[in-house]
């Protein structure tokens, strides 16, 4: 109920210190592992890890970029792998999307909660399933079986992304567009793409960042080959360059940051 | 016969109904609109009134019955390939395309010349008063701009008829007035058939050539403002367009003689001493003023009759001080009014 004392307390009210420090206790929880990761990627020691680091060394992205050609094929798989999915869960996602914003048909409910699904089930259920499907159907594990266990999560962020952004556009708008002369196709080029544009990216980058760094769905899809996290995976149980295997986590941060980082703001500038 | 093509109406609904599952929200109506009139569809929500606007745009498809447009029936035709233009409620603007890109999307679809485009779009915002207006983007414009826009655009084309589906609704009332008027004066200009949807029943008395009064789905009355407003056919279109008083069963039996329910509008009714003299042709009743409501220009005095049942009168304040006005509250009144203002109405 409306208690004058609480309104009277202007909106942009300095939180309680107690507030700002458990605040800053968890984001340092949070971001701390990756600093040590970034710390450690300097570190001169090879074998072990001591806190504080005896000195410090850029030899290491050297060594990476040029000593260990080892690095570059999980690292090119990961890439197409991201890009692939990402381009099927760019079409899937937002074909879903309209077509859950703008029918009504039966099942509709139940196609929408199987849609979101895949992203809150955990990975390693995922993954059994599809290794399962996959064997029970006789599909050898290759680069494909890998991108379509990436695409059922990355699907999840692009309908999503659309599906909000179809939300807050009047369907007044696909009307006028029809109304003024202009056929279905017409809509979609003029009116519905350039609305859902921005969206599209920030779903398609978020998809490729998500997809770029998945280990347990593709520890069950992958048969032989290698993606990046994985291959990081298994470096942990070798005893030398072992700051090589922070430099490549470096190199993955980044790179899932960046298109974070970038989707965030692009869903950001277009509300009006 | 030169005047075959002015016969053929610009709009004609001939026994249209559109269900929603078990609502029927068009229930076989039937209506012709004529070629270059202003015709407004006025009604409650959920009368029918929109949806009928929907027929006609192509955004929906009628259960049974069949439209046409100048002639032609168009049941099933898209609404890319009607020649109707819309005014939406909300305006329905682009976001991400200048003014100028919005009003000319029609004919950019048409693949115009861009010269012949600019010089388009240049008239209609004219015609609408905006012309310095081109570069802007939708949510850089007011209210009142934004329907100014959408009013060019959907003119910029020169549809047969030009339907607006209450467009003037998000208003103040000031801007809203102001709007009424160049509406009417633009569809005289352009000389296109204008079909109106309001629920506002002023703004349909103010611009319309005729109206048609909807209520549950069905059309209760079509006709010129004046006759809708002096002849109301039902106690629906009585009540609702303008206020009237509705007298039904024994109290109508006493006061002319017959059972049949009718209306007389307030203002009709004079409100006297008791005892004055009653000229042939009138009906009186004595009553009590049992409220009385100050409304600047003119008064409301709800009144009590004493063979059961109340009237609403209203007056003008030509002579009378708000303080005179009150100072009636409680007293006994005699109540007439001229027989020839009293209209018989379906009772329903």
């Amino acid at each position: 109920m409306f208690t004058p004392t609480r309104r009277a307390r202007p909106f942009t009210a300095r939180a309680p210190f107690g507030l700002k420090l458990l605040v800053g206790l968890v984001l340092l929880f949070l971001y701390c592992p990756f600093g040590i990761i970034l710390l450690y990627s300097f570190t001169t020691e090879e074998t072990a890890f001591t806190f504080p680091p005896p000195g410090l060394t850029a030899d290491w992205y050297r060594v990476a970029l040029f000593d260990r050609p080892d690095i570059y094929p999980p690292l090119l798989l990961s890439i197409q792998v991201a890009l692939v999915a990402t381009f099927i869960a760019l079409i899937l996602g937002s074909l879903i999307a309209f077509a859950i914003s703008r029918t009504r048909f039966f099942g509709r409910e139940a196609i929408t909660f199987l849609v979101i699904l895949p992203i809150a089930l955990p990975g390693i259920i995922t993954g059994i399933s599809l290794r399962s499907a996959f064997g029970l159907f006789g599909i050898d594990f290759s680069f494909w079986t890998i991108v379509i266990g990436h695409a059922t999560f990355c699907i999840v962020v692009v309908y999503n992304n659309v599906v909000a952004r179809l939300r807050r556009t009047a369907k007044s708008q696909t009307e006028a567009s029809a109304d003024l002369g202009a056929n279905s196709l017409q809509t979609l080029r003029y009116i519905l793409l350039p609305v859902i544009g921005t969206a599209l990216l920030a779903g398609g980058m978020l998809a490729f960042a998500l997809s770029f760094d998945e280990v347990i769905v593709t520890t069950f899809t992958a048969g032989q080959q290698n993606t990046l996290p994985i291959w990081i995976y298994s470096q942990l149980s070798r005893p030398r360059q072992r700051p090589v295997t922070n430099v490549v986590a470096v190199f993955v941060i980044a790179i899932t940051f960046i298109p974070i980082f970038l989707a965030q703001r692009l869903t950001q500038d277009t509300n009006d | 016969m030169s005047s075959a093509a002015n016969v053929i109406p610009a709009v004609r609904f001939e026994n249209v109904s559109r269900h929603f599952d078990q609502v029927r929200a068009v229930d076989n109506v039937s209506i012709e609109i004529r070629v270059g009139e202003f015709f407004s569809m006025l009604g409650p929500s959920g009368s029918g009134k929109t949806t009928c606007l929907r027929l006609i745009a192509g955004f929906e498809q009628p259960t049974s019955g069949k439209i046409y447009l100048h002639g032609t029936e168009v049941g099933n035709l898209p609404p890319y390939e009607r020649d109707v233009n819309t005014v939406f409620q909300d305006y329905a603007l682009f976001p991400h395309m200048t003014v100028a890109d919005n009003v000319g999307y029609a004919l950019m679809i048409k693949k115009v010349s861009a010269p012949e485009r600019t010089r388009r779009i240049n008239e209609a915002l004219e015609l609408v008063r905006l012309p310095q207006m081109a570069n802007r983007k939708p949510s850089q414009l007011s209210g009142g701009q934004r329907q100014r826009i959408a009013l060019a655009r959907a003119l910029v084309n020169r549809p047969r008829v030009l339907l607006l589906d209450e467009p003037l609704g998000a208003l103040d009332l000031k801007l809203r007035q102001e709007m009424q008027i160049e509406l009417k004066e633009i569809q005289k200009r352009v000389g296109i058939t204008f079909v109106f949807v309001t629920h506002d029943q002023e703004e349909a008395l103010t611009m319309s050539d005729r109206i048609a009064v909807f209520n549950a789905g069905k059309i209760e009355q079509v006709g010129s403002p004046a006759e809708i407003y002096e002849h109301p056919a039902t106690a629906f279109v009585a009540g609702f367009v303008g206020a009237s008083n509705l007298i039904r069963d024994e109290l109508a039996q006493k006061l002319t003689g017959t059972a049949s329910t009718f209306s007389i509008r307030p203002e009709k009714i004079r409100m006297m001493e008791p005892g004055a003299t009653v000229p042939n042709g009138w009906a009186w009743v004595y009553g009590t003023v049992r409220e009385v409501v100050y409304l600047g220009m003119f008064t409301r005095f709800i009144v009590t009759l004493e063979n059961g049942g109340e009237l609403t009168v209203v007056r003008q304040n030509l002579d009378e001080t708000s303080m005179d006005v009150m100072s009636n509250q409680g007293r006994r009144v005699q109540l007439m009014w001229q027989r020839a203002f009293d209209r018989v109405v379906d009772a329903k």
